[in-house]
């Protein structure tokens, strides 16, 4: 840089250890070293101390039979299964129960959010008292209520709650007819994704013509009628390649179907409501953050509430919503840890619980179930950064 | 973060930490610098410990711990009490929580050989059996077939359930909870048509139902539950006067001495009987106590049938008989070394 007049007065480059540039990176090794040095350390005192202490350590328990029962099960699983399978087991139940959760709450939240700032009276306040109910109230305590309430609230298994014969609702749980595919089944799924794949081709050129023509096309109904219609219409050439096993009462218990333990229901419930009240006031920041003046201008222009929310509101205020939403995913995720109080087989409760009670390898599974917990989160905030970095304001 | 968490990461801590090992002799220095014993007990199982609504712990569990604190320090109420549940009993011992555990826990190979604990001897011979609503109708465990069972985590009761139903090819669905407490509402609730537990176990959780009437236990013992306190591997010391305290009190009731009449009998002649009170002998010194640490357990909480009577059996609501828990002279399998 010449036009730095200091330059042409320095007689020479300064010395090595002078270099801004090269201590900095002398600085950033040795901390390095240093960090890398202390976590062997914290590592190779740790296997002495347990072997001093006569506790086993490594990672062989995940070849051992686990020898105990689960209630609910995603995967192939039985006594005679490995710890190692116990861990896939729990994970399964874990991200069953945050990944439908997030659903739910992020459904619930948008609606609450936006009722809160409804002009009608009733309905913002009835919002507002969810809010600050729903978020007051400590978590757990709401998983104790839903999950005793739901107990109270239901018959034994003889005396079932039925729709139909078709459905059953006990104390045991909810028991819904399990899909049997037959042959021929495989074309149906081919047909659902034709369909949506078709979908997303004709949502595109109907897009590109409204930005060319401003002619409008009735995306959404073609849609649905493609998804739904076109599967359908193969079920029923095919001669409708699907049979039912339902639940039956044998015994104690219903056995067959899809079972959904009173358990899982409780935990979703209370997890969902609980972050939905969170997501609510997180959707009504953000919408109170898009200025009136878009509001206005939308209306002058003619564009009905409903587009106007749609089409200008909820889109601006979607930048300001994501990154603390991520959060609130998070939590959720990290909240449903809470199962085990109700014995939910979350990862929790069957492998940082019963495998680590069972094998007393406390380091090891610990370690394990952080690594789960730190991954998971790891992939929701990349998945919302990614979304995020769409949703930013593009300048034209 | 449940308990059971923070300790968990509070063992690993510890053993992160600087390099600090179990040593020889540790515990009992620290127990007498401390003037207490750290005893971690159940969180409420009557008759094998529980506390009242002042805060007053009893139990046969309880009183092992009352009498190694006798033995120690001369005070059978120098003792703290720690309440854990299953899950985070072992935990508590190894991360050195607290000095003893004496909690309803079975003696079994992996417990003993791999946790780095190890355990001191046996106080309540028990079996694994089932607890039922009585109109369920069912007369044996062989008609459980597809029941739904709720148990407690952390327990050999998950394994042996398993084993049992697998072996008797039945099937079953396991309703796993962290406390005694939530185990017996789920039960009372319907979630579940069986508890099972030790068998002990279930006589005092069933008197812990709205209507203890309401159940039954079934007749089937499908396990072996040696229970009995457990301290920390690598402490040599403090394992020999934890296990000698059960012993005494074992002898105790073999030599016919009681609270009541132990001052008698320590003026007596038999050798035995003075060998064990200290009046002859240098026993309790090479433990590294007193020479009155056994006639300071028998004085302070009694010897084994008192504590047995008093807790669970005649003279107490559960009523349990002594079957294996009578002395050896009397048919059960309580036996000690001789103290000599
Ligand atoms: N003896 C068995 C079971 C002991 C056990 O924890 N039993 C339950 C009975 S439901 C209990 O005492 N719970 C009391 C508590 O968690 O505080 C073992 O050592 O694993």
């Amino acid at each position: 840089m010449a036009a730095d007049p200091r330059e042409d007065d320095l007689p020479s480059k300064p010395p090595v250890w002078n270099d801004p540039r090269i201590r900095a990176l002398v600085f950033q090794i040795a901390i390095v070293i240093a960090v890398s040095a202390f976590g062997y350390y914290l590592f190779d005192n740790t296997l002495t101390n347990l072997e001093k202490r006569g506790i086993t350590t490594g990672f062989g328990f995940l070849d051992s039979q686990a020898s105990f029962g689960i209630i609910q099960t995603l995967v192939e699983y039985s006594e005679t299964s490995t710890y190692g399978r116990t861990f896939i087991v729990g994970l399964l139940n874990t991200l069953l129960v945050s990944g439908l959760g997030i659903v739910l709450a992020t459904l619930l939240g948008f609606i609450i959010g936006i009722a809160r700032l409804s002009s009608n009276w009733l309905i913002a306040k009835l919002a507002a008292a969810y809010v600050e109910i729903f978020r007051n109230i400590p978590l757990l305590l709401q998983i104790f209520f839903w999950y005793f309430a739901v107990l109270r609230a239901l018959p034994s298994p003889r005396q079932s709650h039925d729709l139909g014969g078709v459905v059953f609702l006990n104390l045991r749980g909810l028991y819904l007819p399990r899909p049997l595919f037959e042959p021929g089944f495989g074309f149906v799924f081919a047909a659902l994704v034709a369909a949506i794949a078709g979908s997303i081709l004709i949502t595109r050129w109907a897009s590109r013509r409204q930005e060319a023509t401003g002619q409008q096309f009735h995306t959404i109904y073609t849609a649905i009628g493609l998804i739904l219609g076109l599967p359908l219409l193969t079920f029923l050439a095919l001669g409708a390649p699907l049979a039912w096993e339902l639940p039956e009462l044998r015994g104690f218990n219903f056995q067959g179907g899809i079972p959904v333990i009173p358990e899982l229901s409780a935990l979703l419930v209370a997890l969902s409501i609980y972050t939905a009240a969170f997501i609510a006031e997180i959707v009504r920041a953000g919408i109170l953050a898009v200025s009136r003046g878009q509001t206005e201008a939308a209306h002058a222009l003619g564009l009905r509430p409903g587009l106007t929310l749609r089409l200008v509101i909820i889109p601006q205020a979607m930048r300001v919503i994501i990154p603390p939403l991520t959060s609130q995913y998070l939590n959720l995720t990290k909240n449903s840890s809470l199962a085990t109080a109700i014995g939910y087989p979350d990862l929790v409760s069957v492998f940082a619980g019963t495998t680590l009670n069972q094998t007393g390898q406390a380091v090891e599974v610990i370690a394990m179930t952080m690594g789960v917990y730190l991954t998971i989160s790891l992939v929701i905030s990349l998945l919302m950064n990614w979304y995020n970095k769409r949703k930013t304001l593009v300048e034209r | 973060m449940s308990k059971l968490h923070i300790m968990a990461a509070g063992t690993a801590l510890a053993l992160l930490a600087a390099g600090t090992t179990a040593q020889a002799g540790a515990t009992l220095d620290s127990v007498k610098q401390k003037g207490h014993v750290q005893c971690g007990v159940s969180t409420g199982i009557p008759g094998f410990s529980s506390a009242d609504d002042k805060g007053n712990w009893t139990g046969i569990d309880v009183d092992v711990c009352r009498a190694v604190a006798a033995a120690v320090l001369g005070d059978a109420n120098a003792v703290k009490y720690t309440p854990l549940t299953a899950k985070e009993r072992l935990t508590a011992l190894q991360s050195g929580e607290i000095d003893m555990l004496s909690r309803n826990t079975t003696w079994t190979a992996t417990r003993d050989t791999s946790l780095g604990i190890n355990f001191t001897g046996v106080n309540y011979y028990d079996g694994q059996g089932f607890l039922v609503s009585k109109n369920l109708g069912v007369k044996s465990a062989l008609e459980l077939n597809g029941a739904s069972v709720c148990i407690q985590s952390g327990t050999t009761t998950e394994l042996n359930l398993s084993d049992y139903f697998r072996a008797k090819k039945m099937e079953f669905q396991p309703v796993v909870f962290d406390t005694s407490d939530q185990t017996i509402k789920g039960f009372e609730a319907g979630r579940c048509d069986v508890l099972t537990s030790d068998q002990s176990q279930l006589y005092a959780l069933r008197i812990k139902l709205a209507d203890p009437n309401s159940a039954m236990v079934l007749p089937e013992v499908i396990s072996k539950e040696p229970l009995g306190p457990v301290v920390r591997q690598g402490d040599d010391q403090w394992f020999n006067v934890v296990k000698w305290t059960l012993f005494a009190m074992v002898n105790a009731e073999e030599l016919g001495i009681t609270a009541a009449n132990v001052d008698e009998m320590k003026a007596g002649t038999d050798p035995n009987v003075k060998r064990m009170l200290g009046t002859e002998g240098d026993i309790g010194v090479g433990m590294g106590l007193g020479n009155d640490w056994a006639y300071n357990i028998v004085k302070q909480v009694g010897n084994y049938g008192e504590m047995f009577e008093r807790n669970v059996g005649k003279g107490s609501p559960l009523g349990i008989e002594r079957g294996l828990n009578a002395l050896w002279t009397n048919g059960g399998l309580q036996y000690a070394p001789p103290i000599r």
